[in-house]
């Protein structure tokens, strides 16, 4: 064919010039030199941490080595062990009852399981000391009806590791049965019934096959309750007992050496760096553990009689061991006996506190943002691996980040100030350390990876054919995500907010160590206030914390309520 | 290649040697052809051919690493240049429909019209939804629909801001088998009832069939042959299109004269390919409608008067309703398939005779 012939005069086309098509380029390269910075500059705190391992500390360090770095081992080696196995038993088996059994009260069990979530660990750990110390409640309750005195009589301890293990289980299962629960919901019915036609019990077939199927997900579940055991500064600080996190605490502001405490860090976060590799493990073993592409309805067996009461009680315990009963605590304590009211100071604490937690969930929803279309639109591996790098933080302690972000930035003010002072004989002041700034910071390295993941599964549900289907209807890029996806995505955009916005207002270890002077906030009160041993006044602002923290158990709650066997389960 | 031009038709759609490459390898190759205004074309092949890709370089969502795609009057792609596939006004039917969740189906087909007013666009609307079959569906929203209302919705969409062109890709992959070839139907009534212009993308060489005018067999980037359907299967270039285009078996033979070559069901008569020599080996193609099992009670009157008769063993059979589908085996051990009415219900391992009812016979170089 001819097509010389038939071809007529060039029109011009459109405005698309060479010139604009080098400036694409360019834009692109721009866009993934940010995208690289932003993950460097959210890793700055470990690369801080693990940069001092090589920097000398030999006096502290031997100091250390001598007398409680053995203790901190021990306690956290203990508390891991002891939490492992809590969360277990109180996740594993309530799971497994929810996903395959039906008794009274079960669609309320369902989500009420996930309530303890709410609860700090520290919090939590108040309302039990307040009720179970020798001037509590039940001890005195004891000593009325036997009429024995001061040690007369055995009592544990709450204060104690024991203690700090059953606070941490309480709230920690969660975890474990969230995951769980999705995988045995995940499996098919069929494995289940082959394996009965085979001859084998109910029982037999739970140890020998939904159990080993649904382990990937569980040991999921056990590596997240972890890292935030080895995350927890709050409870074993209260209970006096020694671990890493209350060891890099004092060893930075007791012994005022940050050398010895950035290396306490850097042994922390190794530790914790083999539970995100057990993590990650796991997540990817979990895929070849899929039975089933199809699932249908799991027929649930009925539980009746005393059958029916063992499970509703095992699913009680739980959630009033660690929800009820505190809340109760704590109702108690805000309402009749603290001293605390709601006076002007404490609605500035109040407002602090909102302020701070809406101002890094903002941040952290606009980092999420831009690495995420990053991660869509520029399939480069340096960019996937950035974004990877900048979820990092949410395996790593609020101590430890603090200390992370404490030691460039109080670096550069040093720098920033002996510049200043050389040039023009005025001081600045501490500019980055000493402002909200270092501490924003902080709660994004420690929480971009939430409002990360839950804009990446909302862009993720949004089809690429859709972008392409918006651009063939008239729509430019910016309209393609202003007219599609914003709409689309709106609710993983407020999931994301308020996700963060409730992990900041919980948050205590960074919040005390980054916090400007004479800024406080409601975790920082409660934990004064407890320290001061005034349980009663720590009570209204623990309540709050409590009461915004059920916010995301609802939305939690929401989506188990829509994922349920027959349809596609996303852990 | 041939490429059939109708001076008198407007030209629509023109690509000039346009080829698309991914890193260093080449996607589509040097393909050019002319769709002609309200022609319904189809790219058929198997997956990885390059189809897709083709189409979405027409639809501006690939570069061009040569060549010119134009559309009527205005060059749209070159080298240089790539114009947004917004301002190509060029609709696109997506393989997963890629409807839009959080708008209505109203919404959704409004989409596009943005520019008109509100009444012109309701107005359109409860047109297209007449079309498709789906009036009083405005309120609705897709997840309500069912995969074949979704794809009406989409096929509705793309159509609202009647576009110069439409694309449709694997538009009916996501329906039932039995359901696509109906589906295809409807939807070239609905393309010829708006006049537009199509290309469509399919490995489904039925749905090509039941949709297309003119179909280009398409593979490893390049087009085999640029034909109507009939032509496709009756005369299909080469091997490839052949064996891809319907069932069928190659026999080898030998050029006799021009037209003349003989196989071992004896001697027969066609358009021996240019350039072959008497003598130099061919392969002819046998189509299992092509085969006539003998009944054997007729067997001597009809031995008689047919081109040739011979022998074969059956080896395999499968029950294809209103057909037997055999497999039969020759006396040099060469296979060839039969179609056969049901009541010719033969045993395997039965001997049984036929002659070779040939039209069009196919001949190619080996």
């Amino acid at each position: 064919m001819d097509i010389a012939r038939t071809q007529r005069p060039l029109t011009p086309l459109g405005t698309v010039t060479a010139a604009q098509a080098r400036t694409s380029k360019r834009t692109r390269y721009l866009f993934r030199a940010l995208l690289i910075s932003m993950a460097l500059l959210v890793a700055l705190p470990v690369l801080a941490v693990f940069a001092y391992v090589f920097v000398p500390a030999p006096d502290v360090w031997q100091h250390l080595v001598d007398t409680v770095l053995a203790d901190y081992l021990a306690n956290s080696f203990w508390l891991l062990i002891g939490v492992g196995f809590g969360v277990l038993l109180l996740g594993v088996p309530v799971a497994w009852l929810n996903s395959m059994c039906r008794f009274p009260g079960q669609r309320i069990f369902e989500w009420a399981l996930l309530l303890p979530l709410a609860m700090p660990a520290y919090i939590i750990a108040y309302t039990y000391t307040g009720m179970l110390d020798f001037a509590g409640p039940v001890q005195t309750f004891i000593r009325d009806a036997t009429g024995l005195g001061y040690g007369e009589y055995y009592f544990p301890e709450v204060r104690s590791l024991p203690g700090a293990i059953a606070m941490l289980s309480l709230v920690l299962y969660p975890y474990v049965y969230l995951l769980a629960r999705a995988a045995f919901l995940e499996q098919s019915v069929c494995v289940l019934e082959v394996s009965r036609t085979l001859g084998s019990s109910a029982w037999h077939s739970f140890f020998h096959l939904a159990l080993p199927l649904a382990r990937p997900a569980i040991i999921t579940g056990l590596s997240l309750a972890l890292m935030e055991t080895l995350a927890d500064f709050g409870t074993v600080h209260y209970f006096g007992v020694d671990t890493f996190t209350t060891g890099i605490f004092r060893t930075w502001f007791g012994l005022g050496d940050s050398a010895a405490a950035a290396q306490l860090a850097a042994l922390l976060m190794s530790v914790v760096f083999m539970l995100v590799l057990l993590e990650r493990w796991s997540r990817h073993k979990a895929r070849y553990h899929h039975t089933s592409g199809k699932y249908s309805v799991l027929p649930k067996q009925q539980l009746r009689g005393k059958w029916g009461a063992l499970a509703i009680v095992v699913c009680t315990l739980p959630i009033v061991l660690g929800f009820l009963i505190p809340v109760l605590q704590l109702l108690y304590w805000a309402f009749t006996v603290g001293e605390q009211s709601i006076d002007q100071a404490f609605l500035r604490l109040v407002a602090n506190s909102l302020f701070l937690a809406a101002l890094a969930a903002g941040f952290a929803l606009l980092l999420a943002l831009l690495l995420g279309y990053g991660k869509r639109l520029d399939t480069h591996p340096v960019v996937r691996l950035s974004a990877r790098i900048a979820a990092l933080g949410y395996a790593i302690p609020g101590t430890v980040i603090a200390i992370g972000v404490l030691i460039p930035f109080v670096w550069l003010d040093t720098q920033l100030n002996n510049l200043s002072k050389a040039g023009f004989g005025l001081s600045l002041g501490l500019l980055f350390s000493g402002s909200l700034f270092t501490l924003l910071f902080a709660y994004n390295v420690r929480f971009l990876a939430v409002s990360l993941q839950t804009v990446e599964a909302g862009l993720g549900k949004v089809k690429p054919t859709i972008d392409e289907a918006g651009r063939s209807l008239g729509l430019k890029a910016f309209g393609v995500l202003r007219r599609l996806h914003l709409p689309m995505m709106q609710g993983s955009l407020l999931t994301a907010l308020l996700l963060v916005f409730v992990d900041v207002l919980k948050e205590l270890p960074a919040t005390l160590v980054l916090r400007p002077f004479n800024f406080n906030t409601l975790a920082v009160r409660a934990y004064e206030m407890a320290a001061d041993e005034r349980l009663a006044d720590a009570g209204l602002p623990s309540l709050m914390i409590v009461l915004v923290g059920i916010i995301p158990v609802i939305l939690l709650s929401y989506s188990i309520g829509r994922a349920r066997a027959g349809s596609k389960v996303q852990a | 290649m041939t490429i059939p031009i109708n001076k008198a038709a407007s030209t629509e759609l023109q690509l000039c040697d346009v080829s698309v490459s991914y890193d260093k390898t080449a996607a589509v190759k040097a393909i050019t052809l002319l769709i002609e205004h309200g022609q319904l074309a189809c790219l058929l092949g198997p997956s990885g051919c390059g189809k897709t890709t083709l189409l979405r370089a027409i639809a501006g969502f690939e570069a061009l690493s040569s060549g010119t795609i134009q559309l009527g009057q205005d060059i749209i792609s070159n080298t240089q240049h790539t114009l947004a596939p917004e301002r190509r006004n060029i609709g696109m039917v997506f393989q997963d429909f890629a409807l839009f969740p959080h708008l209505d189906i109203a919404g959704n087909i409004a989409f596009g019209m943005r520019k008109q007013g509100r009444k012109q666009r309701r107005q359109r609307v409860s047109e297209l939804l007449e079309l498709v079959n789906l009036a009083g569906y405005e309120r609705r929203y897709p997840h309500e629909l069912s995969g074949g209302q979704q794809q009406r919705i989409a096929l509705a969409r793309a159509l609202a801001p009647k576009p110069k062109l439409l694309l449709l890709d694997e538009p009916f992959a996501s329906q039932d088998m039995e359901l696509r070839e109906m589906l295809a139907r409807e939807v070239r009534q609905i393309l010829q009832q708006e006049a537009v212009t199509a290309v469509l993308v399919t490995h489904d060489q039925h749905e090509a069939f039941a949709m297309a005018d003119v179909i280009g067999v398409m593979r490893q980037g390049q087009i085999q042959q640029w034909d109507t359907a009939y032509n496709l299967y009756h005369q299909p270039l080469n091997p490839f299109v052949a064996d891809f285009i319907g069932e069928g078996s190659m026999i080898n033979g030998e050029v006799l004269n021009p037209h003349t070559v003989s196989t071992v069901l004896g001697e027969a008569s066609g358009n021996v390919p240019l350039g072959c020599q008497p003598g130099s080996p061919v392969s002819v193609l046998i189509r299992p409608d092509d085969v006539v099992l003998t009944p054997e009670a007729a067997e001597p009157a009809l031995a008689s008067t047919a081109p040739f008769s011979t022998q074969a063993v059956i080896k395999a059979k499968v029950f294809r309703g209103s057909h037997f589908l055999y497999q039969l085996q020759l006396v040099d051990g060469t296979r060839i398939s039969a179609l056969a009415p049901s009541h010719q219900d033969y045993s395997l391992g039965v001997t049984v005779s036929f002659t070779l009812d040939m039209r069009h016979l196919v001949i190619l170089q080996r």
